[in-house]
């Protein structure tokens, strides 16, 4: 009997009274009331206005119903709750906003023969033409930067994480944290200055690869220098210990381990110089034909195709650009969607 | 194949920080040798310049010989590499490579070391994983990963990973620390089979441990605090337990201090 009698004291006062869900509706339906009769009354009008007032009123009484209910601590809990709510969607909603947009002009536009045919003999307000020409270039452009950004970074990483100790690897450090600021027209103005200028080179698509990967190479260096140091000393010790040499430590132990976060860093650096304008801007130049070779002649690329249609007093220039634009954006989601594949494939069994 | 390991007027330093001091010792082949002591007074220290993995830290320098069967093995031009062939580790905290599989583990050492032959690979991991008392237990999913197994069959994974590439000694720090009592048991049963081929260095900070495997015991202690660590005192194990020669030794065996 005392048992029972002490074990239902100590559980009533854990129990607290909650506001149920019929009152959290009402609270809600409540706010947009007195706030539509506000707005009737008042000289207050606008639809944001609007759902930012009855936002805010709602927090506010949901806090005092709360307080005088439920107590100052689920309060709080309330009202830090409603307000991290409310940021986390404010972060989102530009995102989801610019992509709404995008996909409502673009479609507009987009069609199979878009995709395939080019601008070449097309004029501005001319509604056919398309960006085939652009989707080329830019594959071209981004994969040759890879091809080179991709080796050279992780070596470099490889050396940082797995090999310096002295002066040299810190120096070589703070230059990649400096290169990582770097303005992307000042890597575009570099090649040009070099390339083009100095040595006397064409505008191709290979000088605006070589502006990609100045401005890959910092991240790529830095992604995988920071998944190679998660990777435990315990598994290259297990390995020396075997008599493994240290080369071979590296490559066949320590890479795997790192290798999804490697993948993931890796696509996530493509994914940004995709959409990179201003270094192809002096590099590729852009061409309304189709040019396959990279390596000779100025090559066209989707940035910049959107970049300059979007610039023309002409409503079917700048609907081009919308479209061009949703297939810039989807070629960089599946980007995205391939490196969470391909980082899920590599990622480490258990 | 088992070598018997020397070491003469040994300092172990890290950076400026000097470690270990003036160790002498010497280490039998086919026995067991077990190293006890308080924390940080050295044993993990003393272990690993036994394969020159000390000198993997940076800044980690060792003075005096290290011999194995007589021959100096912090001369000049020794690779480091051929030295730890020679001498196998097992760590304290299971390490088996989270990318590979069971069989892949095992093999490891070998396999890096460009051996491609299938039908050689597959018989060492046989018996390998047997002479770990490992084998009935993952016989039948050696394509596994290494991590799926539980902690005491991983250690036995790293003990076999170790033996697969037939070392002269094998050196072993603390590991049972992170088992359970019944893996334990699996892993001392092992080291008392394995002494009849290796020559083995154990590290335990369990001294019913030392006094159950080992042949030889051997006590650390540490000079005064902020001080040096150094070999109290190297003898048979029953010596050591019953009546040692230092009192050091005897207040830590008893319980007195550490
Ligand atoms: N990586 C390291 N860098 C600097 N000092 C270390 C390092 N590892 C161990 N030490 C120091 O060396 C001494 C001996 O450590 P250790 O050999 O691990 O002791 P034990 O294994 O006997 O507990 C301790 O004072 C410890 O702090
Ligand atoms: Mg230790």
């Amino acid at each position: 009997m005392t048992l029972v009698g002490v074990a239902s004291t100590v559980s009533s006062a854990l129990i607290r009274t909650r506001l149920s869900a019929w009152s959290l509706t009402a609270i809600a339906v409540g706010t947009v009331a007195v706030t539509v009769v506000l707005f009737a009354a008042t000289p207050m009008q606008g639809r944001v206005a609007f759902l930012l007032f009855a936002a805010a009123l709602y927090v506010t009484a949901l806090t005092t119903v709360s307080a005088l209910v439920e107590g100052r601590r689920r309060a709080k809990d309330r009202l830090v709750t409603s307000i991290v709510v409310a940021c986390s969607g404010a972060a989102v909603l530009p995102l989801i906003a610019v992509l709404g947009f995008t996909i409502a002009k673009g479609t507009a536009v987009l069609s199979g023969s878009f995709l395939t045919h080019t601008m070449r003999g097309v004029a501005e307000q001319d509604a056919n033409g398309g960006i085939y020409q652009a989707i080329i270039g830019t594959l071209e452009q981004v994969g040759l930067a890879t091809l080179m950004a991709v080796p050279f970074g992780l070596l470099v990483a490889i050396y940082l994480v797995e090999y310096s100790s002295g002066r040299f690897g810190r120096f070589v450090s703070f230059f990649v944290d400096v290169m990582t600021g770097l303005p992307s027209i000042v890597a575009g103005l570099f090649i040009f200055a070099l390339w083009i200028l100095a040595l006397g080179q064409s505008f191709s698509g290979f000088a605006g690869s070589m502006a990609l990967t100045v401005l890959m190479l910092p991240t790529v260096v830095r992604s995988a220098e920071e998944m190679l140091k998660i990777v435990p000393d315990s598994l290259r010790e297990g390995s020396y210990a075997l008599g493994i040499q240290k080369w071979v430590t590296v490559v066949r132990i320590v890479l795997p381990s790192a290798l999804a976060g490697i993948v993931t860093g890796v696509m996530l650096a493509i994914a940004r110089v995709t959409g990179e304008t201003a270094p192809l801007l002096v590099t590729v130049f852009g061409n309304p034909a189709l040019n396959f070779n990279p390596f000779s002649g100025a090559q066209a690329s989707l940035p910049l195709f959107v970049f300059s249609e979007a610039g023309l007093p002409n409503e079917t220039a700048i609907n081009r650009a919308w479209a061009a634009a949703l297939v810039l954006i989807l070629v960089v989601l599946v980007l995205n969607v391939v490196a969470r594949v391909l980082a899920r494939l590599v990622s480490v069994r258990s | 194949m088992a070598k018997n390991v020397q070491m003469k007027d040994v300092d172990i330093y890290y950076g400026k920080f000097h470690a270990v001091q003036g160790v002498n010792l010497s280490v039998p082949p086919r026995a067991v040798t077990a190293f006890i002591g308080p924390s940080g007074c050295g044993k993990s220290t003393v272990l690993r310049t036994i394969n020159r993995m000390h000198e993997v830290i940076p800044g980690a320098r060792v003075e005096g010989r290290v011999e194995l069967d007589g021959e100096d093995i912090y001369r000049p031009g020794v690779d480091p590499v051929e030295v730890r062939r020679a001498v196998g580790m097992v760590f304290q905290r299971p390490n088996p490579f989270p990318t590979m599989s069971i069989r892949d583990n095992v093999v490891a050492g070998l396999k890096l070391q460009r051996v491609n032959d299938k039908a050689q690979l597959n018989e060492v991991t046989e018996r390998s994983l047997r002479a770990a008392n490992l084998w009935n237990e993952v016989k039948d999913r050696l394509g596994k990963p290494g991590g799926s197994l539980s902690g005491g069959q991983q250690q036995r994974l790293c003990i076999a990973r170790a033996i697969a590439v037939q070392p002269d000694v094998l050196l072993m720090d603390e590991p049972c620390s992170a088992l359970d009592p019944i893996s334990t048991l699996a892993i001392e049963d092992l080291i008392g089979k394995l002494k009849q081929d290796y020559t083995i260095v154990i590290v335990t900070h369990n001294m019913q441990q030392a006094a159950r495997v080992s042949d030889r015991t051997g006590f650390f202690n540490l000079l005064a605090v902020d001080k040096p660590g150094r070999l109290v005192e190297l003898d048979d194990t029953e010596k050591i337990f019953s009546n040692p020669t230092e009192k050091a030794t005897e207040d830590y065996i008893s319980g007195r201090f550490g």
